[in-house]
């Protein structure tokens, strides 16, 4: 039978998808239903003098209006920060309360103090405007570096300041700092950025009263770990009455992740009036209050000797949290982000230094590569300066500090297994034709355009994470996967997976993997997920985790239905277990033609006799059935790597940068299906050309957000781009079975310092900060025309 | 979104008899229905023109070509006629919005908006057009008022757009990245007399640029705007370009814009 591992199998979703099949949770409707509008504070910053709904509870169809008060009074808890990060003095960081629904005080543009639930959507559209908040505006905290400076936004939280966290050893730092050569020093912001999944986040809870439980059909990631966060710490309902059901999601990029006020207030509010509520987003809803990405102002220093040894590194980040702390808030800018600033580089000594802070704008959370591509973009804009200061070619400067020799300790958390950094280098580089490039600057040149070309080398972090790890750095939870493979006495395969598929295509790759270890026809296998009453528990899709640890559950769990089956053929054939040998679907007796399908062992296991016999197929100690379930921990994360080169030709005459080419060449370790992860690559490098060129959330100094919709926030489309250059090389993870990466974050990581380095080499080594607008570029080129008259 | 009722004319002078000082006309509703949505603008009756026969269509004369004010931009951009009689004309109906936008939006909708950033207002302007309503004709120069603002009085209707075919033109748009408006875009179009070099994007509302009409007129050549400094004290600042960025674009798409001539 033929490996369906490495090949391109055709998308089992995109049927129900492309025949407008899918089922979202604005599609799920239920019988006696009602509508909930969220009332939101139009300002930043202020403080709630007096909620009035009497006005409102009078208007046409409204069901109830619930506010911070009943919220408070009933301890519904609020949303919380889970992972824990101390500082560099040792104390612990500072998070404030995040009521679902404020109570006294308002924190950003779109921070929820009431709802509205109404027989209709219009009516409690009607009813929420006639909800009199009397608000005192108060002076609002909107810039990231200047935050620390700016008013006490929680009280009792100095400087608005979440954690100073340090990662390396300062001394050390300094020791290499006065060997060096020349220092190389660069000053960033990575910019604001709005997920913007396709699917807006939807909520509709129901409340059964016979059975006492709770159904929340969600837009989530991750529905079991919503579960465990709206029990413990929302008070909600205990896990065993509360459903959680996240079904056909569109699109998260790490937005989803959350569970959101939205999903806290419906779920209460629908026992308390004992009926079923429905709550989608409108897309300026999202805007407001999705998470927000990135935000970074950091200044950076790399030490070296003349000859390019990179000798030491220096990261001073100030990282915005926006209001509050959420889910993955703190841990994206330190154990995400900090781990990773050395990059792909042998750097003897280093340290990441991060200062969070509050401020009344959105959350800021994890989004697509969470804190790598942070960490990408300083250490890649960083060796392409030191590469334009030291005149040294940029990829020769790569290559002499690559590691050598893997398994690779990197300087500060992580060992990165495995991995080939210069075939990956020299194939990018043969891709793109890095040695033609001067003749196409040239012939750029005499159309009056200005070309250049940028490298990244970079590796990330993903596969998260190993529980104990990431626990005894403060994590809340474990970071395992489980997977369930049951068999069905008629020999068809269910997959239960904690992993949650919101385009990453699990119930095809996922099925691969189970056809490969069963030997059963990818058509009998059917996987599930999304569903707190199906599979036995999961931490959900992020961090590029569902294959390296999730795909790896069902590989292990498909192995002890092997092993049961291995005893079963024994003793149904009258062979020693030892003996059996599984191949293809079949176990074989070795040196025997005697053989079972384990389509005959399922049945065998679930009908476990035979007429007019006392006999039964399972040995003693096995039970009938076959079912096996994987609780998967990993030993190590996982260490994708690549090298992206980027070619730009710049209008000086209009600021206008045109993508002329992209080449990414990643190393994902071993591929399931080729299609499925180019449409990952692909849909990456979109976002991280996105960051580079186009996207940017901006708030004005009152904190409300300029960028509301589609009018002012620039998504990308296809006309953007490039048709991208996409090749691999291949070194298989040795840290588990399959020998996977994952691959579903590295072009978001990637593609902004390789775009933003070729932007900037055009524009002869001057800085532009992202994203590289026609009137920033168009500035730049004229400052270019004023220096070579200058220099003429 | 309010409730309001919805009516569907049969004729303009149907359409005409049921506005009010609290109706609009829809169209594409390509602007109307997403104001309402967003609570920007309330109307007690919408009144449809799109079924109105006679407002749709495009005749080409040997001076002119005409349009009917509830043609779509998808209609005038992929017809022959006026890809043959004005080609920059087609290729400005390609370029609006999205195709979404371009199979509902229609000229009319768009010229009685007269939104500062529109494409089709600088085609107004630069190809001396007359737009025939309901009640008369107006001339382009004397239509376009101001910010949002026209020369219609109310319950009057545009019934179709009446552009003199040039001798040559090109409009040339500097697109807003995020919604493809044009940040500035500026439609040059030589006549036998003169040249006009429309300009949207740039200012409150859309204007014939005298000094670059002026120049071009003596030597229609690029070289005769190249580095011209053009006064920014009036053109508009929004996040996306500095009025000083918007001043060098309009003499950049100026240039273009006469070179693909």
């Amino acid at each position: 039978m033929a490996s369906l591992v490495g090949s391109r199998v055709e998308r089992k979703e995109d049927k129900r998808f492309l025949t407008g099949k899918g089922r979202y949770t604005a599609d799920i409707n239920l019988v006696n239903q009602t509508y909930a509008i969220f009332v939101r504070s139009p300002h930043a910053r202020a403080s709630i003098k007096k909620l009035n709904i009497d006005k409102a509870l009078k208007s046409s169809g409204v069901v109830s209006i619930l506010t911070g008060k009943e919220i408070a009074d009933e301890k519904i808890g609020g949303l919380i920060a889970g992972w824990a990060i101390r500082s560099e003095d040792g104390t612990e960081m500072k998070c404030p309360g995040n009521p679902p629904l404020a109570k006294d005080n308002v924190n950003f543009v779109g921070d929820p103090v009431a709802v509205v639930i109404a027989e209709s959507l219009a009516e409690a559209k009607e009813a929420a405007e006639k909800v009199e908040v009397d608000y005192k505006v108060l002076k609002a905290v909107t810039s990231t570096a200047d935050a620390m400076n700016g008013d006490t936004i929680h009280e009792g939280i100095d400087k608005n300041l979440c954690f100073d966290w340090l990662l390396g050893d300062r001394q050390k730092v300094k020791d290499a700092f006065d060997k060096a050569d020349k220092v190389i020093s660069i000053d960033i912001i990575n910019n604001r950025l709005i997920p913007n999944a396709m699917e807006p986040r939807a909520c509709v809870a129901d409340y059964n009263a016979a059975s006492e439980e709770i159904t929340l059909y969600t837009t989530s990631q991750n529905p079991h770990l919503s579960r465990l966060i709206m029990s413990a710490f929302g008070n909600v309902a205990p896990e065993h009455k509360l459903r959680v059901v996240a079904p056909d999601v569109g699109g998260g990029f790490g937005s989803k992740i959350n569970v959101y006020n939205e999903d806290i207030v419906c779920s209460w509010a629908a026992k308390k009036i004992n009926r079923a509520i429905k709550w989608v987003a409108e897309r300026s809803e999202s805007f407001l209050t999705d998470i927000h990405g990135r935000d970074h102002v950091t200044h950076a220093e790399l030490a070296v000797t003349k000859d390019g040894k990179f000798l030491g590194f220096k990261n001073e980040t100030i990282a915005n949290l926006g209001a509050y702390a959420r889910v993955f808030g703190t841990v994206t800018p330190t154990y995400l982000f900090g781990p990773c600033a050395t990059g792909v580089y042998e750097i003897p000594a280093a340290y990441t230094n991060v200062k969070a802070v509050y401020t009344n704008t959105a959350p800021v959370d994890a989004y697509r590569g969470a804190g790598r591509p942070e960490a990408t973009y300083t250490i890649e804009r960083l060796v392409e300066k030191a590469s334009m200061e030291l005149g040294i070619d940029k990829t020769e400067l790569r290559i002499k500090n690559f590691p050598t020799a893997f398994p690779f300790k990197q300087t500060l958390v992580h060992t990165v297994d495995s991995g080939d950094y210069v075939a990956g280098m020299e194939k990018a580089k043969q891709m793109a034709d890095y040695k033609g490039f001067e003749a196409r600057r040239k012939e750029s040149e005499g159309k009056g355009k200005l070309r250049g070309i940028g490298v990244t080398s970079y590796f990330e972090a993903c596969g998260i994470a190993p529980s104990a790890a990431v626990m005894s750095l403060g994590c809340g939870v474990g970071l395992w996967e489980s997977a369930e493979v049951r068999f069905n006495p008629t020999g068809q395969v269910t997959v239960y997976t904690g992993s949650h598929s919101h385009g990453q295509s699990h119930q095809t790759t996922f099925a691969q993997i189970a056809a490969d270890e069963l030997g059963v026809p990818i058509e009998n296998i059917d996987v599930v997920h999304g569903d707190t009453d199906k599979g036995t528990f999961g931490m959900g899709t992020y961090g590029s985790r569902s294959l390296a640890v999730g795909g790896i559950a069902i590989v292990n769990a498909c192995k002890k239905i092997v092993e049961k089956g291995k005893r079963v053929t024994a003793k149904m054939l009258e062979a020693n277990p030892e003996d059996v040998e599984f191949k293809d679907g079949e176990f074989i007796v070795s040196k025997s033609n005697k053989k079972k399908t384990i389509g005959e062992v399922a049945f065998a296991c679930y009908l476990p006799g035979v007429r007019d016999e006392m006999k039964s197929p399972l040995p003693e100690g096995d039970e009938p059935g076959l079912k096996e379930t994987s609780f998967y921990d990993p030993s190590n994360f996982s260490f994708p790597a690549g090298t992206h080169i980027a070619e730009v030709e710049i209008d000086p005459e209009t600021g206008h940068v045109k993508l002329e080419k992209y080449t990414a060449c990643d190393d994902f370790g071993r591929i399931i299906n080729p299609m499925v992860v180019e449409g990952q690559v692909h849909g990456g490098l979109a976002q991280g050309i996105g960051q580079a060129l186009y996207e940017n959330a901006e708030y004005d100094e009152t904190g409300q957000l300029m960028t509301g919709s589609y009018m002012d926030y620039t998504m990308p489309r296809a006309d953007n781009f490039p048709e991208f250059n996409i090749g691999y090389t291949c070194t298989h993870a040795t840290t588990n079975p399959l020998g996977v990466k994952g691959c579903g974050e590295a072009g978001a990581i990637a593609a902004p310092p390789t775009v933003m380095n070729a932007v900037i080499d055009a524009l002869g080594g001057q800085e532009v900060t992202m994203p590289a607008t026609a009137e920033k570029v168009w500035k730049a080129c004229k400052n270019l025309k004023k220096s070579n008259v200058k220099a003429a | 979104m309010k409730d309001f009722n919805y009516h569907s004319a049969k004729d303009s002078k149907e359409a005409s008899k049921l506005a009010s000082s609290s109706s609009a006309f829809l169209a594409g509703g390509m602007t109307t229905i997403p104001s309402m949505k967003l609570g920007l603008a309330t109307y007690k009756d919408l009144i449809d023109i799109k079924n109105i026969k006679k407002l749709s269509g495009i005749k080409v004369s040997g001076k002119s070509v005409t349009i009917g004010a509830a043609t779509k931009h998808v209609e005038v951009s992929n017809s022959k006629d006026v890809k043959k009689a004005i080609p920059s004309l087609s290729s400005l109906a390609e370029g609006i919005g999205d195709p979404q936008v371009r199979n509902r939006g229609t000229i009319g909708g768009s010229i009685a908006n007269n939104d500062p950033s529109a494409d089709y207002p600088s085609a107004c302007i630069a190809l001396n057009a007359t737009i025939h309503t309901n009640e008369r004709k107006i001339e382009a120069a004397k239509f376009f008022k101001g910010m949002f603002e026209t020369a219609l009085k109310k319950g009057e209707l545009i019934e179709a757009i009446e552009f003199q075919i040039p001798e040559k033109s090109s409009y040339q748009k500097h697109p807003n990245p995020a919604s493809r408006y044009a940040i500035v875009g500026v439609y040059v179009a030589k006549h036998k007399g003169d040249v006009n070099v429309a300009v949207t994007g740039a200012k409150s509302c859309v204007y014939n640029d005298k000094e670059m009409s002026k120049a071009l007129s003596g030597n229609f050549s690029s070289s005769s705007i190249d580095g011209m400094d053009l006064d920014s004290s009036e053109m508009n600042t929004d996040m996306h370009a500095s009025a000083e960025f918007r001043a060098s674009l309009v003499v950049t798409q100026a240039k273009k814009a006469v070179d693909a001539c």
